[in-house]
């Protein structure tokens, strides 16, 4: 051998290491004198919303432990926003929390603007708290509808839920030319402006969507099956919910008066007056009202800004499309998301890419107590749980 | 009392059922082969190469500058460039594509190629009924599956397609007017040397007479 240290390579004489049949030790049945029964739950289980597994531990019908298991969908997008330029991760952004792109193309935009020192115009801040609310009541109508068929509302709940979303998905559509994808954002306000009528359907859109609210919780919240299967089910206590880092309507539902649009204002929301609804018991049901209360709230600001919305450019003219480069340094935005707080951090060192670009992903975050809002219920509360948990996995695993 | 809540859920249940019938607006779905929503024109699919005139290879107006190639996030577009040039839209010189692949099976829709394209060749399409049982074959879109002609982007993208064109012309009538003025100042300075004997300003039209 011609290497200087050759004790560690094979060589021709020494015999390679005889296989051996690894030894697999199986899992002693009776953890608990025989009533535990581990199942898994996902990756292919409807309930799940995404490909996401829970290692659940049975004592009878009870949760004794459950392990979440994700990164089914992990597709890279830390590493690809570090070695693409800052533009071309802005369509990946799209694809963290599918529902709710607008608002994540809002984070990103947010953190690059802070990062190279970008002005929005009045015309673009307003668009932008539009489209944001608008996603946020698409988000909420449909985690509302989720929720009911993961606790047995086979379809009409969430037939009529969708049936709101496309109509602001149309919205969405004819302004941006996508219904999900979005890419709508632009570094220093937004790509294009709004197509004649678009506020005049936006409008009717918002006037409208009230009686939807109605309609929806009609149909549901003073429904003796759908109370006797959420109220105290799920309880995050106030201290669990702060000490885990929680945020969005799961932390408004265990009584904590933080939501950034109040708590760290971006963008022009100090302009509009609405009000944050808190739960006091912090449970599935009180996490469903939060969303329905959100609603109507979001539905205010919708009025006043559709209002209020002033002529200009959208644009900030410094804003280059091309070899887009902001002085090294380092930014963090964060906003609130309809799931939560959406950050995202990034370092720049002057060149085209970020050097680092980190995502502060709501879903995630979230998703870190499930074992405590779990244990001690029944397995088929664990799936209604993780509904009103609200998680896309697009986000936790990005 | 006991589901109240219940039968107030099934009322509106009811009343949404009935309501279908009574009403247009209640029916929301559209029954999609046989009947089709029309055309919004912010719709983007893929994307497609623009060419002036009749001649896909002639009026092309992609430049082969590679900075879609470049910019686009998924790379799915491929591009080589020919050593032979052809005359753009104001007759200046300009390199053209060999290649331009776009792998539409990665392609996501995204539009930063549009907008990164300082030439406006590359327009999204709207064509969208594109399912095929061969992969490499039909997704992999060569030079000439890509190139429409501008009355195609005018049919599909109108409000764009006319900002689009009334760019293009103001900035050749602007190389035009610059040619005419350079070569006024051309010819006068041809003309100049020649009346440098008379002292007098001669027009350019009496110099010869």
């Amino acid at each position: 051998m011609t290497g200087p240290d050759s004790s560690h390579t094979h060589t021709d004489t020494a015999s390679p290491p005889a296989w051996r049949r690894p030894t697999y030790e199986l899992r002693p049945q009776a953890e608990g004198d025989g009533r535990m029964l581990e199942i898994s739950m996902g990756p292919q289980h409807p309930s799940t919303h995404g490909v996401f597994r829970m290692d659940v531990m049975l004592d009878g019908e009870r949760v004794v432990k459950l392990k979440p298991v994700f990164g089914y969908l992990h597709r890279n997008h830390e590493k690809i926003g570090e070695s693409t330029t800052y533009l071309a991760s802005m369509p990946y952004t799209d694809r963290l929390d599918y529902f709710c792109s607008l608002t994540n193309n809002w984070a990103y935009a947010l953190a690059v603007e802070r990062l190279a020192g970008l002005q929005v115009p009045e015309r673009a801040e307003y668009i932008r708290v539009i489209l944001a609310e608008l996603t946020r009541l698409q988000n909420h109508a449909c985690l509302g509808g989720f929720l009911l068929q993961d606790m047995g509302a086979s379809g009409t709940p969430l037939m009529y839920a969708f049936r709101e979303r496309e109509k602001i998905l149309d919205l969405f559509e004819a302004l941006t030319g996508a219904r999900m994808m979005c890419n709508y954002m632009r570094f220093g306000g937004c790509r294009c402006d709004l197509p004649p009528g678009w506020l005049e359907r936006a409008r009717a859109l918002v006037a409208g969507f009230p009686r939807f609210l109605d309609e929806f919780e009609a149909l549901l919240t003073g429904n003796e099956i759908l109370m006797s299967r959420t109220q105290g089910v799920g309880v995050l206590p106030r201290e669990l919910a702060i000490n885990a880092s929680i945020t969005g309507p799961g932390l408004r539902a265990s009584g904590v008066n933080y939501d950034l649009r109040k708590a760290d204002p971006y963008g022009i929301y100090p302009r509009f007056s609405f009000r944050i609804p808190l739960g006091d018991h912090g449970d599935v049901y009180d996490r469903y009202m939060m969303r329905v209360l959100e609603m109507r709230e979001s539905l205010k600001i919708l009025e006043q800004a559709l209002r209020d919305i002033p002529d200009g450019p959208i644009i900030d003219p410094k804003a280059k499309i091309r070899g887009f480069r902001p002085k090294p340094g380092e930014a963090y935005a964060r906003l609130e998301g309809p799931k939560g707080e959406l950050g995202f951090f990034l370092i720049s060192d002057g060149s085209p890419n970020p050097y680092r670009y980190r995502v502060r992903p709501p879903s995630l975050i979230n998703l870190t107590v499930l074992e405590d809002l779990c244990l001690g219920h029944h397995v088929a509360d664990v799936v209604i749980i993780l509904g009103s948990v609200d998680i896309v996995l697009g986000e936790v695993d990005r | 009392m006991l589901g109240k809540g219940i039968l107030k859920g099934m009322g509106e249940t009811a009343r949404n059922f009935f309501g279908s019938y009574a009403s247009e607006d209640r029916l929301v779905t559209v029954q999609y082969p046989e009947q089709r929503l029309p055309q919004i024109e912010a719709m983007r699919n893929f994307p497609f190469l623009v060419f002036d005139g009749t001649d896909p290879v002639q009026g092309l107006r992609c430049v082969a500058c590679q900075i879609c190639e470049k910019e686009c996030p998924p790379k799915c577009i491929y591009i080589v460039k020919d050593s032979a040039k052809k005359p753009d839209y104001i007759g200046k010189l300009q390199f053209q594509p060999k290649v331009f692949d776009i792998d539409i099976s990665v392609c996501m829709s995204c539009q930063i190629c549009v907008e990164v394209c300082p030439f406006d060749a590359i327009k999204m399409n709207v064509e969208y009924e594109l399912s095929s049982s061969d992969r490499f074959g039909s997704l992999l879109l060569n030079k000439q599956d890509l190139t429409r002609p501008n009355s195609y982007f005018h049919k599909i993208h109108p409000s764009e397609a006319a900002e689009v064109d009334g760019r293009l012309q103001a900035e050749k009538e602007k190389v035009q007017a610059k040619a005419r003025l350079e070569a006024e100042a051309k010819a006068k300075a041809a003309a100049a040397p020649k009346p440098t004997p008379a002292p007098a300003p001669l027009t350019p039209a009496s110099a010869p007479a």
